[in-house]
């Protein structure tokens, strides 16, 4: 049994079709690296996923139950939890209340409020928050408005993190540190669908690799299969400096 | 700002000032002339109407106009039960048929953008008085009705015991962790839907709990007006009051919708009671427009941010 | 049939009113994002200055050449002090959408109460070609038809210049998407406040074609901004031809409605709206 599968997933806005007829699987414990140039349909299938749209047509499962229909917040506390490529915090709470609303309303099993801010203060620290717990959200850099977004959505207790984009823009230093930051949350047992357009970090920490491309699946393998893949090739030439690196 | 903490100690240490003025307020009827009681009453009745109007607007930013329908129906609670049943329960009516109006239509409108539901709650107004209106022509054959008689010192307390039960209301959502979902969603929707918060049942529940008090205050002030008709009891005025008091006051802090309603209830006292009504009308949209464009938090918001430099910013400002 | 071709004649004549006024709230809402509750206003003003200009002995029609371009006026500087602030200070759209409507609803105070002040409670009317003439066997007075003519040339005129000048293909590009216009070099807060401006300048005008044929009142725009905001919903957010065409079917509607249960017209229109918005949000004319 695969852990999240999708089934000829496909989504039209008006006559486009931003993703079609996409088959895809994620394992347990798995981290599964979605690419494609841009427009390709990479951060739709995430809000196909997370309940933002509903597919049409195309049956997405979890756990083997069908999942497309239901409404975001069920979603969240079935154990399947995202963040944005374009940050969405609550950015007049203080950071740590931000992390709060992840742990009180996203496990299925809500906590209590000490418990709450317990697992809060311990997930800021995790992702390196802890000294700003207490100032607006919106006053935070970009880069750790990223990571706030991880913290609220490991704040849910998920059992697959979807990821967009958390890498954009971070210079040397910081994309090794996230690079951890990824791994070690996969450590914690849990599974991973990381968009990406840093291939560094794609190649370096993913298992398998989805190629998207107008909204088509045109590859899906290991890194070194996806590497060669002819049709991946052509598809990048024009960003192949970055492919390379 | 420490959501879903209460603090029951402090809370009942902190509001001491409040409090004095509200026992100040409670005896007015003891030392006070006819004219203060009316007065205060007034007072009374735009302060329960902006709290309530800040519970679900002032946290969420969806702007309801609806104040004044459940207002409304409240009146019209009172005119039709009045007669047969305890004042009590007539006033439990008002606040139950409110809560019923405002879940359903908050069950339809709450899916649509902001801009939307603030038309739709303002054209609901509307709609009200022009299908009762129909209503009490073409089937009733009357125009309007009775309602029965209150003494004064009983509409104000009745009132006062409103307003006391909308502002621990008002104080207890916005320290839990409903206040906590409340303001995620304000900040932004789409995220706490994906944070686990069904934003939808939150938002309804929150603007049903809202015109529970519209409703009751209506069912209380609908006998100080003894005889009632669609036009009286669903005057959009009551829509707009509440929240340029509400915004005018400030809705960071509890106490400004508070603030608003005394200012504006005062004034509009002040300027309606001689021959200069369209005046109020005039200063009451030129103070909405600069309010808007230049004071976004209101007056507390003000008040808070100069304390703040005078005290040399040390503690992290609480949301706006 | 008779009855039949008297609402609908009836219903078309009054649409082209409603046509007009629409799509200045189309411009104002459509692409200035400024759900404008106080348009009604400025065609209450347009009537009032129309009625003050024929006392003096103005002909009523020549009016609309002063009334337009006043308004035009007013609007747009309208916009430059006030929404332009709000919408700079605005931390996303949808706080701007808000904040610009209780805005608007200040001034809605603010220009009614003047009118108040100025022209008192009482309706004025005055009379000017209303002679009946038939229609198909439907009667009608000359005024009625010489205003809903002038008002569709109008409609007609702007949407010409919409579609063949520069400014006009500014405005649809800031329509289709304003961050994108900023970037090809339309200066946003310009165009939007052209837009705006042109908005008042179509309600103004089409107030002063209604004073021609019905009375006046200070309290009348309110009903006009209903409308609008009925058609512009039913035609579709930013769709000029869809509040064109949407003026002429709230027109035979209402009155058909108003034909059976006058007391129940203005409940109508909020019960399509409410079908609208639950049903199809995008409007007829939406894509
Ligand atoms: N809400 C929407 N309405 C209309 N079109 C949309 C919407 N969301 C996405 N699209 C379109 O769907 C296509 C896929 O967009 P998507 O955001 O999924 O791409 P992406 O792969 O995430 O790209 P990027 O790498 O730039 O983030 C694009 O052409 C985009 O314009
Ligand atoms: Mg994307």
């Amino acid at each position: 049994m695969h852990l999240l599968e999708g089934e000829k997933v496909t989504k039209y806005f008006g006559g486009l079709a931003a993703v079609s007829e996409v088959d895809f699987y994620v394992d347990e414990g798995e981290i599964l690296g979605l690419i494609g140039p841009n427009g390709a349909g990479k951060t739709t299938l995430f809000n196909l996923i997370s309940a933002a749209l509903e597919p049409k047509p195309g049956v997405i499962k979890f756990r083997d139950e069908q999942i497309n229909g239901l409404r975001p917040y069920k979603i969240c506390r079935l154990g399947i939890a995202r963040t944005f490529q374009t940050v969405k915090i609550f950015g007049n709470l203080p950071v740590i209340e931000n992390v709060r609303v992840g742990s009180l309303f996203g496990p299925l099993k809500g906590l209590s409020t000490a418990e709450a801010t317990k697992v809060a203060l311990e997930l800021l620290e995790f992702v390196g928050l802890s000294k700003v717990a207490y100032t607006p959200a919106r006053d935070m850099t970009l880069v750790n408005q990223k990571r706030l977004e991880v913290a609220r959505a490991l704040a849910t207790k998920p059992t697959l993190l979807l990821l967009d984009e958390l890498m954009a823009g971070l210079n040397q230093t910081e994309l090794l540190d996230t690079m951890e930051l990824v791994k070690q949350i996969q450590k914690k047992g849990i599974t991973i669908i990381m968009i990406e357009h840093v291939m560094k970090a794609i190649m370096g920490i993913c298992d398998r690799i989805i190629v998207l491309h107008h909204g088509k699946k045109i590859a899906d393998g290991t890194p070194e299969e996806v590497a060669n893949s002819k049709k991946v090739i052509e598809v990048y030439l024009g960003e192949a400096s970055d492919a390379g690196s | 700002m420490n959501f879903s903490s209460i603090n029951w100690k402090r809370a009942a240490m902190q509001p001491g000032i409040p409090v004095l003025l509200l026992i100040l307020v409670a005896l007015a009827p003891l030392y006070g002339s006819g004219y203060i009681v009316t007065l205060f009453t007034y007072f009374i009745l735009y302060m329960v109407l902006s709290v309530s109007w800040t519970i679900f607007s002032g946290s969420t930013g969806y702007i309801s106009l609806a104040s004044a329908a459940f207002y409304g129906v409240g009146i019209y609670a009172a005119a039709m039960f009045g007669e047969r049943m305890p004042f009590i329960f007539v006033i439990l009516i008002g606040g139950i048929a409110s809560f019923i109006l405002a879940f359903i239509v908050g069950a339809i409108t709450l899916r649509l953008r902001g801009i939307y539901f603030a038309m739709f709650t303002f054209g609901l107004v509307v709609l009200m008085k022009e299908v009762i209106h129909y209503w009490e022509i073409t089937i009733e054959g009357t125009r309007g009705h009775f309602v029965i008689y209150q003494s004064n010192e009983t509409i104000f307390y009745y009132l006062l015991g409103i307003f006391i039960v909308t502002m621990i209301v008002a104080y207890i959502i916005r320290k839990s962790r409903y206040g906590l979902a409340l303001a995620s969603i304000g900040e932004n929707e789409e995220a706490a839907g994906h944070t686990g918060i069904n934003v939808t049942m939150v938002k309804v529940i929150t603007f049903a709990i809202s015109a529970v008090f519209m409703g009751a205050a209506g069912a209380v002030m609908a006998t100080k007006f003894t005889y009632i008709d669609p036009g009286v009891a669903f005057n959009p005025m009551m829509s707009f009051s509440p929240a340029l008091m509400a915004i005018f006051g400030g809705m960071g802090s509890i106490y400004g919708p508070v603030v608003g309603a005394v200012f504006f209830s005062y004034l509009q006292e002040w300027l309606m009671t001689g021959s200069l009504k369209n005046y109020y009308m005039l200063i009451f949209g030129a103070i909405l427009v600069l309010t808007i464009i230049y004071l976004p938090s209101g007056i507390t918001g003000l008040i808070q941010n100069l304390w703040r430099r005078i005290r040399g910013a040390r503690s992290a400002p609480t949301r706006g | 049939m008779e009855q039949f071709l008297n609402i609908f004649l009836g219903g078309l004549l009054i649409g082209g009113i409603y046509s007009l006024v629409s799509m200045g709230l189309s411009l104002q809402y459509g692409v200035a994002k400024v759900l404008n509750i106080a348009h009604g206003e400025f065609l209450m003003i347009g009537a009032f200055a129309t009625y003050w200009l024929q006392e003096s002995g103005v002909d009523p029609l020549l009016t609309v050449v002063i009334v337009g371009p006043v308004m035009f006026l007013v609007g747009f500087l309208l916009y430059r002090t006030v929404f332009t602030s709000i919408r700079l200070r605005s931390a996303h759209p949808g706080i701007y959408e808000s904040n610009s409507l209780l805005a608007a609803f200040g001034i809605y105070f603010i220009v009614q109460n003047i009118g108040i002040l100025i022209w008192g409670t009482t309706p004025h009317s005055y009379t000017y070609l209303n002679t009946s003439i038939s229609v198909a066997g439907a009667l009608f007075t000359q005024n009625r038809i010489v205003a809903a003519a002038f008002a569709v040339v109008i409609g007609i005129a702007f949407y010409l210049f919409l579609t063949n000048t520069r400014t006009g293909k500014a405005i649809r590009a800031a329509a289709q998407d304003p961050s994108t216009a900023g970037l090809m070099g339309v200066n946003i807060d310009f165009v939007l406040a052209l837009c705006f401006g042109f908005g008042a300048a179509m309600a103004g005008v089409a107030g002063s074609l209604i004073s021609i044929c019905y009375s006046l009142s200070t309290s009348m725009g309110l009903g006009y901004t209903v409308i609008a905001i009925v058609v512009v919903t039913l035609g579709g957010l930013g769709s000029i031809p869809g509040s064109f065409i949407g003026g002429f079917v709230l027109g035979i509607i209402g009155s058909a409605v108003s034909y059976w249960q006058p007391g129940l017209t203005v409940a109508s229109y909020y019960v399509i709206f409410i079908i609208l918005l639950l049903v199809r949000p995008k409007g007829i004319m939406g894509k």
